[in-house]
């Protein structure tokens, strides 16, 4: 689950992070008040979204007087943003976050991540701030400094003055760069955090360190025990297929194709994918409907990928160990009647009761396409889509 | 494969008396499974299944001689059971919960350290030797004795390589689920050097998914250390960069992450790679007969 940035510097104030002074605000009359209290001469205007690279698209700017703070947060409120993350359609802005601007001297990363092959916590910081660290460990891997954290004894203070001097942060920053970088850390483990970073954590002119950009990312399977974390979640900046999936107990995730999937278990569910568009498909969503699926859960499996108007066929692949084929296909003729779905639905069922399943598929009223194997389902499936397609494209031509 | 199950295996449940390990144990006692008992909080000195149910690990140890266990419990306390497990000896810890939160995998690991416990998983279907059992929740009806060894990330997509060796005549020595989690207890490498030493495994057959290095790291681990056959798929060639599919752990975070830069590593590391996941039995027969 991923936060917005003003929700992460408020966390990371409470770990004795020192953030510039600032608030979120959802008009721009709050936005000039906010910033006449906070006082100064100059302020960033931050546009919160689930999202980098909103610089580039014109969601942070700077105003120089309280005017121009209001009418810059009148421009960024309800403006659609564009970045690379967000897709063409861009995404709504709600809220801004309104700080006192601050004068950079130098600009640092830090950051923690769960690293898959030490399976440990690892400190990463480099002396190139404000630039993404994926850029950074692609061009100048050598500018990285990484540190394994025993989660026995946490972050030790000689850990972080290790990368704090090897980044060239030294004299009177090295305490602050340990009250930071020990600050994050004590954030990450508390709050079951998967990623922390601060980018940039910047010098200003008065010589203190201050976290200017911040994201947390926070395990989605510990969210049980931290209910003020939870709290946090944002709606809005999500798939509203992808939460009713996830309420379902499906896992779903929407691609831009026109086939739909509906698989069991993740792996397989990838594979169907692949099938598909190796035999020249493309598939229309990720759907793992998981173990033990009732017919109402592979109802609501067909009523979550429908609600893509791009869809025109569905293709189903079951491989049932804890599932149960028999009740699968229950689910999919429940579907077809209360639904009335037209469009060709090719079926591939194996494993647990799979005789059951097709018998109930095949004594149905409904044209259901079996399929014997992936390989038969995925090119079946990529026909039928292909039919429809061919069926459409003429039409067009006759009109022009 | 006799490191991780085999005949003499000695299998104990934790959460023994609840649905899911009362169902799963069955089925592996169905087809041979020793198992000798089970582990339920405040309910030891009763029977269940017609065997003892121990308040703690350590009892059932000391009491059945058990050196495997399937962990059962549900995620919030899965950590603590595959430490129990882990403290009281046991070998090999087979732990299906999926939904473990990662940083307890972590703290887990770290007390692994310096002793002789494996874990299988998180997340995974488990194990199965067939012909001689199973810890784990697979459908065994599917599998056949035989001597491909099979290590996966995901469980269905391990069955659907199951059918299509079925469908060639070719069995399996065993099958290991090391799980779809980010931080798991056992990586490719480490079960596919248990199958180089296994007698009764002639060649590997390795199935990995995008995100994290595990696949290219046993791939390299492979090109200096296996002589058996190693064949590879690895799903998720049309998965978008950042999103989690379905397994925690399969999310691309960097280029080294893609399905595609997987497998040409693995092609110029020296194995038979799968690109289409229709072909796996066929690409295993061909790597057998080479």
């Amino acid at each position: 689950m991923n936060i917005h940035e003003y929700q992460t510097k408020d966390l990371l104030k409470h770990y004795g992070v020192p953030v510039p002074p600032g608030r979120v605000v959802h008009t721009d009359a709050q936005a000039a008040t906010v910033a006449e209290e906070i006082g100064g001469s100059r302020w960033v205007i931050k546009a919160q979204i689930h999202s980098g690279g909103r610089g580039k698209a014109g969601g942070v700017r700077v105003g120089n007087s309280i005017d121009e703070v209001r009418v810059i947060a009148d421009e960024i409120i309800g403006s659609l943003l564009v970045t690379h993350q967000t897709g063409a359609e861009g995404r709504l802005v709600r809220r801004v976050l309104v700080e006192q601007a601050s004068n950079i001297v130098r600009e640092y990363y830090v950051g923690l991540i769960i690293d898959r092959a030490t399976r440990r916590i690892t400190l990463v910081a480099s002396a190139e701030g404000g630039v993404e660290i994926e850029v950074v460990a692609k061009q100048t891997p050598e500018r990285i400094i990484r540190e394994v954290i025993d989660p026995a004894v946490g972050l030790l203070d000689f850990q972080c003055r290790k990368v704090a001097y090897k980044v060239g942060l030294k004299g009177a920053l090295l305490p602050q760069a340990v009250k930071v970088m020990k600050g994050l850390y004590r954030c990450m483990r508390d709050n079951d955090a998967i990623m922390a970073e601060i980018n940039p954590l910047a010098i200003v002119d008065n010589g203190q360190l201050l976290a200017l950009d911040a994201k947390m990312t926070f395990d989605d399977n510990a969210l049980y025990r931290r209910p003020t974390i939870s709290e946090l979640r944002d709606f809005d900046e999500e798939d509203p297929k992808e939460v009713e999936a996830t309420g379902h107990g499906l896992n779903y995730i929407a691609l831009d194709g026109d086939v739909g999937c509906i698989v069991n278990g993740a792996g397989l569910a990838m594979a169907t994918m692949d099938a598909i568009t190796l035999h020249g498909g493309r598939p229309a969503n990720f759907l793992d409907v998981g173990g033990g699926a009732t017919p109402e859960k592979v109802a609501n499996a067909f009523r979550i990928v429908l609600q893509d108007p791009a869809v025109k066929i569905i293709l189903i692949n079951i491989f049932a160990g804890i599932n149960r084929c028999d009740w699968i296909a229950t689910g999919i003729i429940q579907a077809m009647r209360d639904q009335n779905i037209q469009m060709p639905i090719i079926v591939r069922l194996a494993g647990t009761n799979v005789e059951e399943g097709r018998t109930i598929l095949s004594t149905s009223k409904f044209p259901f396409i079996i399929a014997s194997n992936l390989n038969d389902a995925a090119a079946k499936a990529v026909t039928e889509v292909n039919n429809i397609v061919q069926k459409v494209v003429p039409l067009k031509k006759e009109h022009s | 494969m006799s490191v991780l199950l085999n005949k003499d295996s000695r299998v104990i449940f934790q959460g023994f008396t609840g649905q899911h390990a009362t169902f799963h144990a069955e089925e592996a006692m169905k087809i041979g499974t020793k198992v000798v008992g089970g582990v339920t909080p405040g309910k030891g000195g009763t029977q269940h299944l017609g065997l003892p149910v121990f308040d703690t690990v350590e009892e059932a140890v000391r009491e059945t001689g058990a050196d495997v266990s399937g962990i059962f419990a549900p995620p919030p306390f899965a950590a603590d059971a595959i430490m129990e497990a882990i403290d009281a000896g046991i070998k090999t810890i087979v732990v299906i919960a999926d939904g473990i939160p990662v940083q307890d995998m972590v703290r887990v690991e770290r007390y692994r350290l310096g002793t002789n416990s494996i874990i299988i998983g998180p997340n995974t279907p488990g194990i199965i030797t067939p012909g001689v059992g199973k810890v784990g929740i697979m459908p065994s009806h599917i599998y056949s004795p035989g001597r491909i060894g099979i290590v996966s990330r995901s469980g269905t997509l391990n069955y659907e390589a199951v059918a299509q060796m079925s469908e060639l005549g070719l069995g399996q020595s065993s099958s290991i689920g090391i799980g779809g989690d980010p931080v798991n207890g056992t990586d490719f490498a480490t079960v596919l050097k248990a199958f180089e030493d296994d007698p009764d495994t002639d060649a590997v057959l390795m199935i990995g998914e995008i995100g994290g290095p595990q696949e290219v790291d046993a791939a390299r681990w492979a090109k200096k250390n296996m002589r058996k056959p190693l064949i590879g798929y690895v799903a998720g060639l049309s998965a978008p960069p950042g999103r989690r599919m379905g397994h925690a752990g399969a999310i691309i975070s960097s280029e080294s992450d893609t399905a595609t830069a997987k497998i040409d590593m693995m092609e110029a590391l020296g194995m038979f790679v799968v690109r289409n996941p229709a072909d796996i039995g066929a690409t295993v027969l061909r790597a057998i007969k080479s």
